[in-house]
């Protein structure tokens, strides 16, 4: 089976249960139904409850762009902070990196792209001109020891240019680890990686940076997230996002998945035997919670088949 | 080392629709067989001769068999849980049968209403008159992957391969298996088969059946069962997923470079043909995202 981690540490990425992209404001805009403040509140002290070790909690981009993400201070202020899990915050540029600090965040997260027509559709910048961008937060987060989680979006395919160089990868996640990214997350946006891709991709980008600095972001649009997540193990890879009950749909493929669902990936990991330190059950019950407040069904197949009793008792049976 | 080249064998046709609430009329059948057929499936399991009384869907069983455009080259295997029903699909004209055991004697009792070893019992008749009526065999396992212990699996594998079945399919029937359990019952098992006569059939109940699926690629098996559209839920969770679909384990493969001899688009028409008779969505992720990009 290969050399898997004892251990993985899962980070949450709940920002993506909103929205991902700046440009989608419009589509968001659109949306009738925003989150309550109160309930992303509710969701981010459930999942904290979790055993989840870090829980992406908010993103400080203008709220013109996300007004989904309008109350970021407010949330980061009512959140019930475990003193075991930390609240990375989105921070695209210096002026959300203070309002982020203003507000208490102790961790933030740039977002770059390998690929140059999506990093000018979506943060309207060529590449280089975005890792300047994050250099001036990452050199003033390094001042004010705030550490700096980098996210490099197309990693396995982009959907303006199709597949992407895999050195060109290896090249932006090296220059965010060398100005001071403690971890890179690898995002396959459009979910369009396979076993076969994931593979060559981090061959490449493990040539420049260590595996303990990287993280894997995969998407299930092709339903391959999972396959995907255990390729990267085999690897070395053990820090895994995922998204609560798999929300967040694909913002390029109308009604198509998006992210994996945090239920799925825990199950699997446990399953192998892998220590998360996750409460599979209490992730189940929060996903329960946000789907209901959000009036949707879960996209987690674990969720999905718990909702049976018989099966359930089975499967809890499996995750002690 | 992966394998180079992958069979897939396509059991929406009958595990699929079997296991479907709406009953489709046989000249919709036939058209998704003949759909499969073009797309470049090499085994395509057709239709089921068992009683009509217990599965309704499969009451058009001759019908199906006489009138689907058989191609050069693919298989068409029938499923056969006795003798009679072995009788009556070699008159019909299969050539290849499938049989359906358990490795769990709850399971066993439940499903096919007896004991693990009076089921072997049966399958070796059916395995030697199909020896005689030259007619191939393969078997179709069900084990709770991680439930069950792999050493009984084992057993049971070796028990039937040495009756003479060309092929073992080994089930994870409720989804339950994870990239560990597969490992530990694969292992156990490819002591007692050699490999190339091991074919695995994973349920997408949990999510799990492309990493596992990747697990057993990984050691050695290059027989992957899979269903058009994801069709055929799982019977024992309500509104669960069951069967996982042929489109995304084609994409999988593909990706990695393995060869299937599968023309994935050809694919997704059959699958969008079915899921439009059925009215129900496909439960594929690759025919779900394909259609909006």
């Amino acid at each position: 089976m290969g050399n898997f981690p004892t251990t993985v540490k899962h980070c949450l990425s709940y920002e993506e249960l909103i929205q991902d992209y700046p440009w989608l404001a419009r589509w968001l805009q659109e949306e009738k139904e925003m989150v309550p403040t109160r309930v992303k509140i509710q969701l981010i002290d459930m999942l904290s409850e979790t055993g989840l070790p870090v829980i992406e909690a908010t993103s400080f981009v203008s709220s013109k762009w996300v007004p989904q993400m309008a109350d970021h201070t407010e949330v980061l202020q009512a959140i019930h902070r475990s003193s075991h899990v930390r609240y990375p915050v989105l921070t695209p540029n210096m002026h959300g990196f203070q309002d982020a600090v203003a507000a208490g965040a102790t961790e933030v997260a740039v977002f770059g792209s390998a690929s140059e027509t999506f990093s000018r559709k979506n943060i309207n910048c060529s590449i280089d001109e975005s890792i300047l961008r994050f250099e001036e937060v990452i050199c003033t987060a390094k001042q004010r020891q705030i550490p700096v989680r980098g996210y490099v979006s197309c990693a396995l395919g982009c959907p303006y240019e199709g597949p992407i160089e895999f050195t060109k990868v290896a090249e932006v996640v090296k220059r965010l680890y060398e100005l001071g990214c403690y971890e890179v997350s690898l995002g396959d946006t459009i979910g369009v990686g396979t076993p076969g891709s994931m593979a060559k991709m981090l061959h490449n980008v493990m040539k420049e940076v260590p595996s303990s600095a990287l993280a894997v972001h995969c998407h299930d649009t092709y339903g391959q997230a999972l396959a995907n997540i255990l390729t990267a193990l085999q690897m070395g890879i053990c820090t895994v996002d995922s998204s609560v009950a798999g929300l967040g749909g694909c913002p390029y493929a109308q009604g198509a998945s998006g992210n994996v669902s945090t239920e799925d990936v825990l199950y699997m990991l446990h399953g192998m035997g892998i220590k998360t330190g996750v409460d599979l059950s209490k992730v189940i019950e929060a996903g329960d919670f946000i789907c209901k407040a959000l009036n949707r069904k879960t996209n987690s197949k674990v969720a999905q088949a718990s909702g049976d009793y018989s099966v359930h008792c089975r499967m809890k049976k499996i995750n002690t | 080392a992966l394998p180079e080249r992958v069979k897939i064998v396509e059991v929406g046709p009958r595990d699929g629709l079997q296991n479907e609430k709406t009953l489709v009329p046989t000249e919709v059948k036939i058209h998704l067989i003949d759909m499969l057929s073009e797309a470049g499936l090499p085994v395509i399991e057709a239709t089921s001769f068992v009683s009509p009384k217990w599965v309704p869907q499969m009451a058009d069983q001759v019908e199906v068999m006489k009138g689907i455009n058989r191609r050069p080259g693919v298989s068409y295997p029938v499923l056969t849980p006795n003798l009679k029903g072995f009788q009556a699909a070699v008159k019909a004209g299969a050539a290849e049968v499938a049989i359906f055991g358990a490795a769990s004697e709850l399971f066993s009792k439940k499903n096919i209403n007896c004991s693990v070893d009076e089921s072997l019992q049966r399958f070796e008749e059916v395995t030697k008159a199909a020896k005689e009526a030259g007619v191939v065999v393969y078997i179709s396992l069900r084990c709770l992957v991680g439930q069950v212990s792999p050493d009984k699996v084992a057993q049971v594998a070796k028990r039937l391969y040495s009756m003479g079945c060309y092929e073992i399919s080994l089930g994870d029937t409720i989804g339950v298996g994870t990239p560990g359990g597969m490992t530990e019952m694969l292992e156990a098992v490819s002591r007692e088969v050699p490999v190339d006569a091991l074919a695995v059939h994973c349920h997408d109940t949990y999510g799990q059946a492309l990493a596992n699926i990747l697990i057993a690629l990984q050691m050695g098996i290059s027989v992957v069962d899979s269903s058009v559209a994801g069709l055929g839920g799982c019977p024992y969770a309500q509104g669960a997923s069951g069967n996982v679909a042929t489109e995304d384990v084609v994409y999988m493969l593909h990706g990695l470079g393995i060869q299937t001899g599968v023309d994935l688009p050809k694919l997704m028409d059959a699958g969008a043909f079915i899921c439009s008779s059925l009215n129900r969505k496909t439960s594929s992720k690759v025919a779900q995202a394909a259609c909006k990009l």
